[in-house]
């Protein structure tokens, strides 16, 4: 994330907003651009009936949408259930964590 | 054993000193304490990015212990209703609120995974949900897996019916 600043403005001065400062960038905006996706991994543990409310809740999926997800990480080892913005991806994934799921972000090449 | 929904609370009665020393254990048996591979499934890397998990370590892996530690001692509160005397457990009744199945459901799910972990148990022998008779504490550690998804199933079925 990119942080600005505006400097101060000097007594007697005509202008009324100096142009901004960039300070720090900490991350740039090509890897802002790049989507990130959810990933839910297969684990022989939990609940296939678990794994279905789970994704309901986190996601809001309905039941036959949350059902496929989970059946597609039982038969296929892994499902992506969401992709955007970073940010939203690891709240996903603490949320996934938080109900004990395999859950993993990932870039989208 | 019998096991209902009353109301507000979900039931179970009837018990037998085996199966209430296993619910008993449930809050033990969460603990990965002394257990690196157990607490490395409980806290799973979120991303090949090493950047990503250094900042999750920091700051979602202490959050996490805390909601775990949270729901075990929901359960552990609730369990103090088994102790005393084991010749009164048959008239013994456990009262779970309703308001604490989410508690339940995440300990059960970290004791099934933490003693899954401990016993490397492979993928047929935990679909293998009638195996018998328990001759070692391994087979005791998949009856425990087993005992507590079927009470995993009574909850979830008892949350999606309202």
């Amino acid at each position: 994330m990119s942080a600005v600043s505006a400097g101060p403005l000097e007594k007697g001065s005509t202008s009324t907003v100096e142009a901004p400062v960039r300070e720090k960038e900490t991350r740039s905006e090509e890897e802002l651009d790049v989507p990130w996706q959810v990933v839910v991994h297969n684990d022989p543990v939990n609940l296939m009936t678990y794994v279905t409310m789970v994704f309901q809740r986190v996601f809001g999926y309905p039941r036959e949408k949350a059902e496929r997800h989970m059946l597609e990480v039982h038969h296929q080892g892994r499902s992506i259930l969401w992709s955007g913005v970073r940010e939203r991806a690891e709240f996903y994934v603490q949320q996934l964590h938080s109900h004990l799921l395999l859950a993993t972000l990932e870039k989208i090449n | 054993m019998e096991i209902c929904r009353d109301k507000d609370a979900l039931q179970i009665s009837d018990l037998d000193p085996f199966l209430a020393e296993l619910l008993r254990q449930i809050p033990l048996s969460a603990n990965p304490d002394g257990a690196s591979a157990a607490e490395a499934r409980l806290f799973s890397q979120p991303s090949a990015e090493k950047e990503i998990c250094a900042e999750w370590k920091s700051y979602v892996e202490p959050e996490l212990r805390r909601l775990f530690q949270t729901a075990s001692e929901t359960v552990t509160d609730d369990l103090a209703q088994l102790n005393g005397n084991e010749k009164s457990l048959s008239n013994c009744t456990l009262h779970i609120p309703i308001e604490h199945a989410d508690a339940w459901l995440n300990t059960l799910n970290q004791a099934r995974l933490v003693i899954a972990t401990k016993y490397r148990f492979s993928d047929e022998e935990l679909n293998d949900h009638n195996r018998s008779p328990i001759g070692s504490r391994r087979d005791l550690g998949l009856f425990q897996i087993n005992f507590y998804g079927f009470l995993q199933e009574f909850i979830l079925r008892e949350i999606a019916s309202g």
